[in-house]
């Protein structure tokens, strides 16, 4: 058969940089901060359309917090906010150096995204629920979750709150509003959209967040997700994590050659905006923005966090095999703890020093809590949960077969 | 006590538990305003509001993913998948999320959740409104699997299955909706208003889940079946002068194993019988249980007599369907060893 066109060829997007090239943001536009205006929370989302495709700015480059979104927090919740992303990032490095030491079998960092969960955590109330994906501890460490918790989950040592039976950093806080980790990709954010449901079917005053990455976009659960929170108004705020990679696969694969994960919320009537993710500031002025719109029962928002991955996607990968070493120093939107630090030392209530004084401390309250961790037990020593533990809690009540099962294991 | 088809028995379990607790929410596709396509849950919104029964998009993952966040949140959410073959969308949910949400939190979140649909063959329904896919959530840890085959035990199961604190997946064979079944399809449709199952108590009596029901004494050998395959076996029983005892299992997880063995320690012999594909369907379990418990006591091999290996046909429905017939031979042979 014969026709009188080109044969067709297939589309495979590749990321701008790979190793050995040299990184380049050119195309990547940057509105300058404060650019971008703070409409009212009651906002039809058809009204700002445009947000889905800029990005909501507050500290600039000199380090000062301008335009409509600044001036939401004080002083002392700003250097509470470093503290917060500093002791995650501490967390994290020692984390994955006893990964390294065989402590304990996986782990992930939050390395350049320390401002997402930690800004967004104080926009909430207590007892609203988020459904987090691996990368937002930040909100566990910015509601007071106690790390020694945490190392024990990580650890899967006997006092695991878990018992033993997730993956590391897989943690579950209910007390916290942090909805147990799947793993699984994108099925925590259509149940966050059930939860915000039953909040309003309820009369409750509660609300939810889900959130999702870039690449996690494509699941069939964002779609669903999107479907259900449009349909029935649900008040639960919706987080797209950009940080660039899904493992070793660009943006671009989820997204495709057009638009922004943001515009993605038009189609569903959803307010969708996107936010400079390593500027706890706009983070944060954004996530109280879109909390507040939920709670009065103006529906959902989407939020896109523009940030980088500047850590592997875990201690499996190595990012040197996909991306260019430099990509991370030539990110544009900067570095987290940096900026805020800046902004501290800017309006005169920070300082080199106090900042290495800050670290020190962070490090010796780690590194301590560590030590209490790793006394109880780590994944190859010390104290390890039950093996009965395995069979309890598959249901409320253990039925015949399981108690047979366990009676077999020799447990 | 009122007669009742097992679809009014159904939509009564479901008002029953709705006036009794306000967490208790009902949503599915064509489940609000209209009550559903085989009119299940028809008056509920009108009754309880729509906030408490209302229509989902056809998303089934959604519906499962949203109902799992509800659950979270402390309601008890019961859900219909209009069509048992229409699930597999939603599989990923229901396995790695619903199944193991109380196991991998720790008992911090639950998952009490129903999520109710059609089942089996029988209607010409052809292979998307036909199939029997209980032995994919029977293989997972987690969760809880049942199968009434009347409207007395649809209603009580049900009620079970709300009041029970971990996810059931509530199979609803569609061609005993209306009226018990025997496989002869050549012969006038029975109605449940004459059956004796059919006479179904009122108020919120429940019916135990993992509990059988021998629904025919006998003293040859033991049929194990359920869904519309209880009648099957029983018209099979009668047909061939077999005396069998015919198991109604009603649920597969958990399975009443004791029952089962009690009896197959009595006939020494055992014949499974069901609908759905035999490879690795869930006649291959409840032989293997019955052999490492019963073995000694076993007179001649057991027999499964199931849906063939191929996809659910339209045509060939009756050759497809374990009918009395193929159910009959089955018995004369495990006699004859």
């Amino acid at each position: 058969m014969g026709s009188d066109t080109a044969p067709l060829s297939l589309n495979v997007p590749e990321p701008g940089c790979r190793p050995g090239d040299t990184p380049d943001f050119s195309d990547f536009e940057i509105p300058r901060a404060g650019e971008v205006g703070r409409p009212d929370v009651d906002t039809d989302p058809d009204a700002i359309r445009d947000m889905a495709f800029s990005i909501v700015r507050v500290l600039n480059k000199e380090g000062e917090a301008v335009g409509d979104w600044a001036g939401a927090l004080s002083v002392e919740e700003l250097r509470e906010g470093l503290r917060h992303m500093m002791t995650l990032r501490t967390f994290d490095a020692r984390m994955q150096i006893a990964q390294r030491q065989g402590k304990t079998s996986f782990y992930m960092q939050h390395l350049g995204e320390e401002a997402v969960s930690c800004a967004f955590a104080r926009a909430l109330q207590p007892g609203d629920m988020n459904f987090p994906t691996y990368r937002q501890a930040g909100l566990l460490i910015a509601s007071g979750y106690p790390m020694l918790t945490m190392m024990n989950q990580i650890y899967s040592n006997a006092e695991d709150p878990l018992a033993g039976r997730q993956l590391p950093i897989m943690y579950s806080s209910k007390e916290h509003g942090f909805f147990s980790i799947s793993g699984n990709l994108g099925t925590q954010f259509v149940q966050s959209v059930g939860w915000a449901m039953a909040s309003a079917i309820s009369g409750d005053t509660k609300i939810s967040t889900g959130w999702i990455g870039d690449g996690s976009t494509a699941e069939n659960d964002f779609h669903a997700a999107m479907v259900f929170a449009s349909t029935y108004k649900a008040p639960v705020v919706l987080n797209i994590v950009n940080n660039q990679w899904a493992i070793s696969t660009f943006q671009g694969i989820a997204r495709g050659g057009v638009g922004t994960f943001a515009a993605r919320g038009h189609g569903f009537g959803i307010a969708s905006l996107r936010v400079d993710g390593n500027d706890y500031l706009a983070v944060h002025a954004v996530a109280k923005w879109a909390a507040e719109r939920a709670r009065l029962g103006h529906g959902p928002t989407l939020i896109e966090h523009v940030t980088y991955r500047a850590g592997g996607h875990s201690t499996s990968d190595d990012p040197a095999a996909y991306r260019s070493k430099q990509e991370a120093a030539a990110w544009p939107l900067g570095d987290p703890i940096e900026r805020l630090k800046q902004h501290l030392i800017k309006i005169g209530e920070w300082s080199e020093d106090r900042h290495a004084q800050a670290e020190a401390e962070i490090l010796d309250t780690v590194i301590s809590v560590q030590k209490e961790a790793e006394a109880v037990g780590t994944l190859t020593g010390g104290k390890a949960p039950s093996p009965r533990d395995m069979f309890e809690g598959v249901y409320e009540t253990m039925p015949a077969h399981l108690i047979r099962q366990r009676q077999e294991a020799g447990f | 006590m009122a007669q009742m088809t097992m679809i009014e028995a159904i939509r009564e379990a479901h008002d029953v538990a709705m006036a009794a607790d306000d967490k208790v929410v009902v949503f599915g596709e064509d489940v609000g305003f209209f009550g559903g396509v085989f009119r299940c849950t028809a008056g509920l919104q009108e009754k309880y509001g729509k906030s408490r029964c209302f229509d989902a998009p056809i998303n089934e993952s959604g519906i499962v993913g949203t109902a799992i966040g509800m659950a979270a949140y402390g309601l008890k959410p019961v859900i219909e998948i209009q069509f048992a073959d229409y699930v597999y969308p939603a599989y990923d949910q229901i396995v790695s999320e619903a199944a193991r949400l109380r196991h991998r939190s720790n008992g911090d979140f639950t998952c009490p959740l129903v999520i109710r649909m059609p089942t089996g063959g029988g209607i010409f329904g052809g292979q998307t409104h036909s199939q029997s896919p209980e032995a994919i959530f029977t293989h997972v840890s987690g969760l809880k699997v049942v199968i009434p085959s009347n409207p007395r035990d649809a209603k009580g199961l049900l009620l079970a299955a709300i009041e029970d604190p971990d996810p059931v997946i509530f199979l609803e064979p569609k061609r005993l909706y209306n009226g018990p079944f025997d496989g002869h399809h050549d012969k006038p449709i029975e109605s449940w208003k004459k059956h004796p199952q059919g006479d179904v108590p009122e108020g919120s009596e429940i019916i135990p889940l993992g509990k059988a029901h021998v629904q025919r004494e006998g003293v040859d050998v033991t049929v194990l079946a359920y869904g519309t395959m209880v009648y099957v076996a029983e018209a099979a029983a009668a047909e061939t002068g077999v005396d069998a005892e015919v198991i109604d299992l009603r649920t597969l997880m958990p399975l009443d194993l004791d029952t089962i063995v009690e009896s197959v320690k009595k006939t020494g012999r055992c014949v499974v019988v069901h609908e759905a594909t035999r490879t690795s369907g869930f006649g291959g379990e409840l032989m293997s249980l019955v052999q490492e418990a019963c073995f000694y006591h076993l007179e001649a091999p057991m027999i499964r007599v199931t849906g063939w290996d191929t996809p659910y046909p339209h045509a060939q429905e009756w050759e497809y369907f374990p009918g009395p017939g193929r159910v009959g031979e089955a018995l004369r042979k495990v006699m004859e060893d």
